[in-house]
């Protein structure tokens, strides 16, 4: 099996977790999901380390990103497909 | 893997079954510590629980405490007990609720005789327990004796991909054998509270989750600062790739497999309804969770790990986890399992959760684990509310 960059939990999800120490800015990566045992691929945009998460599209203000199929919080600005996403671009609905 | 159908363990007077075989010197009181740690230091197979509490609390917060000293006491990892208190008529309330488990249990209390002469008496008690403790064998047992509790910390985004899940298809695969088990962590199911709600195996059981994480939240919200100051996530977790409380709680929820749970417990509470998976309503904090689930009977504890949170309990042995494989390596002396294979897709789901019942039965059988060899003994009590 080809090695495996970043893992997405499931088909739904709209982000996925960089499961190498790190990939680079311009690094094509090999994506598996867990869901259906599947594959994609994502060019990133951004050096993203470890357990970090990375937009396999592009979201505007207001979107929602998914996680385990779930909604896991908002945008509050803007993300391009292969960015990083973290505590600079998205926020819980809840507290 | 052909699940063990058994471990070695020792045989309460109550019918219950520990892992450990601990003789507790447990203070009542946060100044009869000083007296309890010197019974501790003369008796060798002793040690003492000192904890913060115990004085002038009142209410809902006063029977917390009783609840958590009290079944501290009767878990079956304790062999014997003495209990040592500044006064006789709480120091009694332990002992006597203690005793109903047929198990050697002494009070002492220090008012009127001072600490000197009530280390004299309750070490004479503890030499007398230690000895007779120390006799006692481990005997084969059904795994069904086994008492499961669970809860994660310092979780990351592999917690979620790895540890959790591998906790999960442990309780999948142990469910069906008649063990207990028991997850917590009400504040981390925020977000996925209303799927977690429909794990209830009756409607009852979800009613009651969904009021008990209502009351909870409520709480959060009256007390909350904007950013709830860094505690959910904590910072470890943003570090560790973790963005929101939400994200979290579905990472959590990975330990309960695809169980439903059959009731839903009050901090310490007991199970009453037999065998099957229990949520209790706890602190996430790892310490206090830990506290309530030993004190409600669980006799063995398993803990998942992201960046590395380093928790023991007293009397329950802490079993870990990570699927992080920097944690893996950089806090190797921590780390009892290591899942971190699952991320390289070199091992799978099934496989993570065979090791891990290896590991656990394992542990079971009296191999100490990482937290106990490093000597983590937290004890800590759950406060409701300020003391009077």
């Amino acid at each position: 099996m080809a090695n495996t960059d970043i893992i997405i939990h499931d088909k739904k999800d709209n982000v996925g977790v960089i499961v190498i120490e790190k990939v680079n800015k311009g690094q094509d990566c090999e994506c598996w999901i867990m869901e259906d045992d599947s594959s994609t691929k994502i060019k990133s945009i951004s050096e993203i380390p470890l357990g970090h998460k990375i937009a396999m599209i592009d979201f505007k203000e207001g979107d929602t990103i998914i996680k385990y199929g779930h909604d896991i919080g908002k945008v509050v600005k803007s993300i391009k497909k292969g960015e990083h996403v973290h505590v600079h671009n998205v926020k819980t609905k809840k507290w | 893997m052909e699940i063990p159908k058994s471990f070695l363990g020792y045989k309460r007077e109550n019918g219950r079954v520990g892992t450990r075989n601990h003789v507790v010197i447990l203070p009542v009181d946060d100044i009869s510590n000083a007296c309890a740690e010197a019974v501790a230091n003369n008796i060798k197979g002793t040690f003492a629980i000192p904890h913060a509490y115990g004085r002038l609390q009142f209410g809902a917060d006063l029977e917390l405490f009783f609840d958590t000293m009290i079944g501290t006491g009767k878990n079956p990892n304790v062999a014997a007990c003495v209990v040592i208190g500044i006064e006789p008529k709480w120091t009694k309330r332990i002992v006597d609720a203690i005793a109903t488990t047929g198990k050697p249990v002494e009070g002492f209390s220090i008012e009127g005789s001072g600490d000197i002469k009530t280390i004299m008496k309750a070490s004479q008690k503890a030499q007398e327990f230690s000895q007779w403790a120390s006799e006692k064998q481990r005997e084969e047992c059904p795994l069904s004796d086994l008492w499961i509790s669970v809860k994660c910390g310092e979780s990351d985004t592999t917690s979620g991909m790895a540890a959790n899940p591998a906790v999960g298809n442990l309780m999948d695969k142990l469910e069906p054998l008649g063990v207990h088990l028991c997850f917590g962590e009400t504040s981390e199911l925020t977000g996925a509270e209303k799927v977690c709600a429909t794990r209830g195996a009756t409607p009852e059981a979800s009613k009651k989750f969904m009021k008990t994480w209502s009351d909870y939240n409520d709480f959060i919200l009256k007390e909350a600062t904007n950013d709830l100051s860094e505690s959910q996530p904590t910072a470890g977790n943003i570090a560790g790739g973790l963005t929101t409380i939400e994200e979290k709680a579905f990472g959590n929820f990975q330990k309960i497999g695809s169980r439903k749970f059959i009731d839903v417990l009050t901090p310490a509470e007991e199970p009453k309804k037999g065998p099957g998976l229990y949520f209790m309503d706890t602190s996430s904090a790892a310490g206090e969770c830990l506290t309530l689930q030993a004190a409600a009977g669980f006799n063995i504890h398993l803990f998942p790990t992201g960046q590395g949170n380093i928790i023991g309990n007293a009397i329950e042995p802490v079993v870990k986890l990570t699927g992080n494989p920097s944690t893996a390596v950089n806090m190797k002396e921590h780390i009892d399992l290591d899942v971190s294979k699952i991320l390289k897709r070199e091992m799978n789901m099934d496989q993570a959760g065979d090791e891990l019942i290896k590991t656990t039965v394992r542990a079971a059988n009296g191999r100490l684990t990482c937290a106990e060899v490093l000597g983590h003994k937290e004890f800590i009590m759950t406060k409701l509310f300020r003391s009077a």
